[in-house]
């Protein structure tokens, strides 16, 4: 418990005013604007977005140079001016099939029909720091080749094809929604997927990591990892058909796992997914081991105690929102629920003081 | 759906089109009254399990709506991602003018330009993603 003590104001009145001067900096260093931070620092963008559960790349530039670059404290703006929007509806599932991939590749088929492309990425620089880009210098060109056809075929279809790998059941049935319920459990998975695609990065790849070494162990292969621009489309009842209301990008992870089978069924392979906002690989392939291994019960398999087995555990510590509101609260005046334990500890004392001497005397 | 087919294509289009060249395009706009005001909202993105399954609440994104009817008539919508209400608006202009009779001299100005500066662009990024696609070749070991 805390309670109100007045007397504060002034001092937080000075400390914001003191926090927006560290913000801006040394003010002989150029400002940076919401368009900078957007085009340069556009993975942390799509971070903030996933994880604030809010697309809008302008909003999250603006956000994190409210937070100083704290990205939780990004998300936790963001989150806060999510709940202000009205919500006007909501779209169509988004045909990731017909994505307009920059990155597309697979760990299980190098002959995949639409290749491997590489697109933007990390994999395969060898991490040195780059001092050309402590100096200013011209903008860098990619280079381009003919390209093919708009779209590339799912690769977990080749499987499905054969009946080698689980199908997803599909239907339209409305997914339950947490930002409107609160997360109970059981959770289904449309609930966990919603869950974990908000849930913090770092948290999300340590549970994937854990199971990968063990804890719950389900031999993930990244069967498709895609990235890319898909179409928002969403129906609008004045004219009674769907129109685009825009793009968004993307990143998917399906991986292929562990077999099951048994006397009736013969053996096949089973899925993961991860789906997110912007390029944000690392959580979309996190994303998808943590959802698989939260399968075991419907895919009949054992729960070994695992805690990325365990959906509760997983999905009520993974929003870093609500941890750092729980954290950071202790941080605040206790000074009362102090005052109690600081009487009792004292009482104690006294007490086997007293009977110490006692004994000394007996 | 198919009767409708040509007007999701501009809508669409407009939706997807940079607002600042949307207004450059525009021109003077004719006179209009607000039949809903832009508004600025959240739109619910939904995703499907393993990408083709059960539908499942992915996050939200933000939308601006607003519906417009001109002076001759016609009734144009918008809604577009972002918060931007010029672009709603604007949106809502160019889709009312594609029913009446200045069509064809806004789909020439307006629509054929967005649509071509589209293609480029998805044709640019589709080029340099062609250019990172991995061109195997077998390594030959060993005695033939």
């Amino acid at each position: 418990m805390y309670v109100a003590v007045k007397g504060g104001e002034r001092a937080i009145d000075a400390a914001h005013d003191w926090l927006a001067e560290e913000r801006r900096g040394d003010p002989a260093i150029p400002e940076l604007s919401l368009a900078q931070i957007r085009e340069q620092m556009s993975l942390a963008v799509n971070r903030v977005m996933t994880e604030g559960s809010l697309y809008d790349p302008d909003l999250a530039a603006l956000a994190i140079k409210q937070a100083r670059g704290d990205l939780i404290e990004a998300i936790f703006l963001i989150r806060a001016y999510r709940t202000t929007l009205p919500r006007i509806g909501h779209s169509r599932p988004v045909d990731t099939g017909a994505m307009r991939c920059d990155r597309r590749i697979s760990a299980t088929f190098k002959d995949a029909p639409g290749g491997q492309v590489l697109g933007p990425t990390f994999d395969y620089t060898h991490r040195l720091l780059d001092f050309a880009l402590a100096a200013e210098g011209e903008a860098p060109l990619a280079r381009q080749a003919e390209p093919g056809p708009e779209t590339v075929p799912r690769i977990l279809d080749f499987l499905g094809r054969d009946g080698l790998i689980q199908e997803e059941p599909d239907g339209d049935a409305t997914p339950p929604d947490l930002t409107r319920e609160p997360l109970e459990f059981p959770a289904d998975r449309a609930l966990r997927l919603q869950s974990l695609t908000r849930s913090d990065e770092g948290f999300v790849l340590g549970m994937a990591y854990s199971s990968q070494r063990g804890y719950g162990r389900n031999h993930p292969f990244v069967g498709e990892l895609r990235i890319g621009a898909v179409e928002v489309m969403m129906g609008i009842p004045e004219l009674g058909f769907d129109v685009c209301i825009g793009d968004i990008t993307l990143t998917e992870c399906e991986t292929v796992n562990q077999f099951t089978g048994s006397k009736t069924e013969p053996a096949q392979f089973t899925r993961g997914y991860g789906l997110v906002f912007g390029q944000t690989e690392r959580k979309a392939i996190s994303m998808a081991l943590v959802d698989r291994a939260l399968r075991w019960e419907e895919l009949g398999e054992e729960n070994v105690g695992a805690p990325v087995q365990d959906a509760e555990f997983v999905l009520a510590h993974g929003d870093n929102i609500q941890a750092t509101g729980f954290l950071e609260h202790i941080k605040l005046p206790h000074y009362v629920d102090f005052q109690s334990e600081l009487e009792l500890v004292r009482k104690m004392r006294r007490g086997a003081r007293a009977a110490q001497m006692q004994e000394a005397a007996e | 759906m198919t009767e409708h087919a040509e007007r999701q294509g501009w809508m669409g289009l407009l939706a997807r089109a940079p607002a600042a060249r949307l207004a450059a395009l525009m021109g003077d706009a004719p006179g209009f009254d607000w039949l809903r005001a832009p508004e600025v909202g959240g739109v619910m993105v939904r995703g499907r399990a393993g990408g083709t399954g059960a539908p499942f609440n992915l996050g939200e994104m933000t939308v601006t709506r607003c519906a417009l009817r001109l002076a001759t008539g016609e009734v144009g919508h918008a809604c577009v991602r972002g918060r931007d209400k010029t672009h709603a608006r604007q949106a809502a202009l160019v889709d009312a003018l594609m029913q009446g009779p200045r069509a064809a001299g806004v789909r020439a100005g307006v629509l054929d330009p967005l649509a071509a500066e589209e293609a480029a662009r998805r044709h640019a990024r589709a080029a340099k993603a062609a250019a990172t696609k991995v061109e195997f070749f077998t390594m030959v070991r060993g005695e033939a």
